[in-house]
């Protein structure tokens, strides 16, 4: 089989949707739920989600290429990370199943999980449902027997710069004419742009543009773009509603910078999931995230939250080793 | 609720060094200090015009917040810096230097001791979260008429300054 082989049955005869295989996982989905089936310790185990956070965590996981470390679709499922390389796990770091052995893991080339992910949100989004938008903008079309595909939401690019957004040959800022008018709930943000005076032969390198206005006018919720780059360090802001359909488990520290409204973090442990701390941020906010945490973020009103990355490929294995440690100063 | 409900009452809020809320660290098993919680505009609050204090920091490379307050110094690096104006209005002046403020191996940001040597580049007038390109191999300073907050990305150097006693949650 060639990396990018999908294992798929033909669409089921009473909903439409078609089954999907990854290794010795399986995937289905009916009007209400998806379904991951894998098999340990002799016994055939099963777990479900309802099909709406099941597609909401797969377009996160796709969109940002299986991101730093892990994506926990919830307590039991989910994908690390190994840059090249993917696994995905069923119980592996919930307690209760890793203890008695119920737990399972396989690692897959990146190539064909992104595959199989994608023909899956391509076959399970039904029309009408967006899985980046928040719940007050988009259908409840989500559930139900197969109808149509939404192929315009699922397949948007990560907006990622190279330097800035705006500079010859970098990323498009936003507007309405390139199909980026401003969220409803940010209608009050200023969409004043910077006054830039170039002198002759500088007009190509001063250079500035509103953050805020490029925020208020993001299509999507908890998909960071990328609007500047320093080497390594990557400013990655996004604008956050309802709740991070996703629990990120870190792999290196990453700091949250709260540019507008509140968010509130729910932090666990990464391995077991037990509470360790709430994080509420307010407009100004700076907290870091730890190397060895998971969290879950919660926003009542539509916020802007800068995510700060450092990119650097030799942190995952400087952390899992304990040279470095997980917090990221001492004081 | 429908969507027409909601762009009615949303209103965003933003923080300034006039009016700001910092948040709140509820610890359940943890230390507060892992968090390294902080906020920009009390960090501002207290800081001398363009101190630059260190609010994030990951392994050399940091977010610093500068009060904005007058006229600050000339400065340069060599890379390109990155300031994002939270509260205020600040305008930047750029000088395309003609010789290297400092070596291509010293990282973070340096003062020069007078004014730079070179071609203007032109100016910006920055408002409440506007970003500006710090170019490598220009020379700046910022210009604010009322004191102001800046986020500045950059790499860690002999100005930086890192207080975390004094502006985290313990």
């Amino acid at each position: 089989m060639s990396a990018l082989d999908v294992v798929a049955s033909p669409a089921s005869n009473e909903t439409g949707y078609r089954s999907f295989q990854l290794g010795s996982f399986s995937f289905s989905r009916d009007e209400y739920f998806v379904r991951v089936g894998w098999e340990a310790n002799g016994q055939q185990l099963s777990h479900k989600m309802s099909a709406d956070a099941f597609l909401r965590a797969v377009m996160r996981d796709v969109a940002w290429g299986f991101f730093y470390g892990w994506v926990n679709f919830d307590a039991m499922i989910g994908t690390r990370n190994l840059y090249g390389k993917v696994e995905f796990y069923a119980g592996t770091y919930n307690p209760a199943y890793k203890e008695r052995g119920l737990d399972h893991t396989e690692t897959f080339d990146s190539r064909q999980i992104m595959a199989t992910f994608k023909a899956m949100l391509d076959d399970w989004t039904n029309e009408g449902f967006d899985p980046f938008a928040a719940p007050d903008e988009t259908s409840k079309s989500w559930l139900g027997k197969k109808r149509g595909n939404n192929r315009g939401a699922i397949e948007r690019e990560r907006q990622a710069c190279k330097r800035m957004p705006g500079l010859p040959g970098d990323a498009e800022l936003r507007t309405d004419a390139n199909g980026y008018p401003v969220n409803r709930a940010f209608a009050d943000v200023s969409q004043d742009e910077p006054e830039i005076h170039a002198e002759p032969g500088f007009e190509d390198e001063l250079h500035a543009f509103s953050l805020f206005a490029y925020l208020s006018r993001s299509d999507v919720t908890w998909n960071p773009s990328v609007s500047s780059v320093l080497e390594r360090s990557l400013c990655c802001p996004t604008t956050e509603e309802y709740i991070l359909p996703i629990k990120h488990g870190n792999d290196r520290v990453e700091w949250f910078i709260q540019l507008s409204d509140e968010l509130e973090w729910q932090i666990e442990d990464k391995n077991t999931g037990a509470p360790r701390a709430k994080v509420i941020m307010k407009a100004g906010d700076v907290a870091a995230m730890p190397a060895d945490i998971r969290h879950q973020g919660f926003s009542k009103k539509r916020s802007m939250l800068l995510v700060w990355e450092n990119a650097t490929p030799e942190l995952p294995q400087l952390y899992e080793s304990g040279k470095l440690k997980p917090y990221p100063v001492e004081f | 609720m429908t969507a027409e409900f909601q762009t009615a009452g949303f209103q965003t809020v933003f923080g300034s060094l006039q009016d700001y809320a910092k948040g709140e660290l509820e610890i359940i098993n943890d230390s507060p200090k892992n968090y390294a919680f902080s906020n920009v505009f009390d960090v501002a609050s207290r800081s001398a015009a363009y101190e630059k204090v260190v609010v994030a920091i990951n392994l050399g490379y940091v977010l610093e917040t500068l009060r904005a307050e007058g006229t600050s110094p000339w400065f340069a690096a060599s890379h390109d810096e990155f300031a994002i104006v939270m509260d205020g209005e600040v305008e930047v002046e750029l000088v395309k230097l003609e010789a290297p403020a400092a070596p291509a191996s010293k990282r973070g940001t340096v003062q020069l001791s007078g004014a730079p040597v070179g071609r203007r580049m032109g100016h910006v007038k920055c408002k409440r979260g506007h970003q500006v390109l710090l170019p490598q191999g220009a020379a700046y300073r910022f210009k604010a008429a009322r004191p102001g907050v800046i986020l500045l990305q950059t790499i860690e150097g002999e100005l930086s300054k890192q207080k975390w006693r004094e502006i985290c949650y313990t």
